[in-house]
Order: structure tokens, then sequence, then C-alpha cells
């Protein structure tokens, strides 16, 4: 499958988390990856989707938007809130670092995504958003 | 056995008491939805301060992810209030992944 994308918007509900990381995991599937490979993506896509619930929209609503795009076998993700950004990226990307511990927030969300997935880049404005783009190449199972 | 579903995610919670130990059995995805209300059901079931023991088996866990790490160092702390331990047991490789990168590993016993 040669640049297949799709495109999915939901709101910030705590319930779509399960569902982002399961159309994430399908949509990759045609790639043929391993149990291991499927597993990463899913765990980082978790963990965009919850800072975008919890940080970037806290107590409100608002959209989130995933793209995923393949490009030979390199799937690239991105997931963007329209929330109220990180004034810090680098310190939020300081693993254990947290601005609700009182939520038993661990910090280990940008830490995770960056060794699940072979690259992270984070963009983000404050009270503009935060867009997290994750790429990872997939050996395809023999 | 408790059930928590809404929307798309379910995790199953089972309690197993023995004596002054509380096994809790896992099933399902451990994430930031499903997290807030397993730490309600689970901290009314071990706020008994005779139980010195947690341990958490996650044989049929599916998916965890940070969030699931935060719950569990949560759990550590309200046992470690009380001079308790909690233990880690039968972690798939998938989820052991995690639990190792986390580091959890020092300061709770994962078998």
């Amino acid at each position: 499958m040669q640049n297949n994308y799709v495109f999915i918007k939901i709101p910030s509900y705590s319930t779509n988390e399960s569902f982002a990381r399961a159309a994430v995991a399908a949509f990759c599937s045609s790639l043929n990856p391993t149990i291991e490979e499927i597993s990463d993506i899913k765990t980082a896509v978790s963990e965009a989707v919850t800072n975008a619930i919890i940080h970037g929209y806290e107590d409100e609503v608002g959209d989130i938007e995933i793209q995923c795009r393949i490009k030979g076998q390199m799937v690239e993700i991105i997931i963007e809130d329209f929330g109220c950004g990180i004034v810090n990226v680098e310190k939020a990307k300081e693993p254990l670092f947290t601005t609700k511990p009182e939520l038993e927030r661990s910090g280990m969300g940008f830490a995770v995504m960056e060794t699940f997935m072979d690259e992270l880049i984070v963009l983000s404005e404050k009270d503009v958003g935060t867009k997290v783009i994750m790429r990872k190449t997939i050996n395809s199972r023999k | 056995m408790y059930t928590i579903e809404k929307g798309f995610e379910k995790v199953n919670l089972e309690f197993v008491e023995s004596g002054q130990i509380m096994t809790i059995k896992l099933k399902g995805d451990l994430d930031h939805h499903s997290a807030d209300e397993s730490r309600v059901l689970i901290d009314e079931k071990i706020k008994d301060e005779k139980y010195n023991k947690i341990v958490i088996d996650l044989k049929n866990l599916d998916f965890i992810d940070s969030s699931g790490i935060g719950f569990v160092i949560g759990r550590y702390k309200v046992i470690r209030k009380r001079n308790g331990v909690i233990e880690i047991v039968n972690a798939s490789k998938k989820v052991r992944k995690i639990l190792d990168m986390s580091g959890i590993g020092k300061i709770i016993n994962i078998k």
C-alpha cells in the first residue's frame, strides 16, 4: 500500500482514547507489523491523545485531529489539538515532569512516545495548540 | 467482578482476598479513562488497613500506558503509608515493556 492516508477528528472525551489507538492500529495493519510494533504504536497514540485531553483542553472539550499517512514502510502519525498549548516543550519532554501530579500523572507521556516510535516532533504554541508528529518504520513480518 | 465500561473501553477488576493480602486482577485496557474509575473502586476495597500487601495481577491486561503506570504508583503510595507492599505479577511481554521502561521496578516488586 503506497501513500495511503486517513484523517480522524474526535472530541476530547477520554472514552475516545481507546478508539483512537485502535483506529490507528487498524490503519497500520496493512504494513503487516509485528505484535510488538503495533503495541508500540497504540501506546504512543494513547499517550498523545491523553495529553491532548488532559493538558490541551483540561476541563473543556475540543477537537483532536489525527492524521495517519503511510509512506512506503514508514507510518507518520500527527495528533493535533487546539487547546492551551505547551509553554516549554523541552521541559514537558523531560521524563517524570508533570504539571498535574495530583491526578497521578506519571510524567512519562513524551518519554514513552520517544521510546516507542522512531521519531517524535512536538510543535506547540501557547493558546493555539499542540501538534505531535511521530514516525515509525515498520519491518514487516516475514 | 467489577466491570467499568464506557464507550469503547472496558476494564474488569476482580478482587481476591486472602488474609492480609488483597489480589487485584485487571483485565482489558488500563489507560487514563479506565484508571479514573478503577482508582475509586480499588481504594474503596483496600481502605481496610488490615491489608498490608496488594498483588496486582496483570495476566489478562491487554494494554497499559503511562496513565496506567501513574495509577499503579498511586496505589503504591496508598499502601506505603501503612508500611505495606505492592507486587505486580504475570505481566505479558508487551505490558512488561512499559513497566520496565518506566523504572517502576525500582520501587515495586515485579514478578
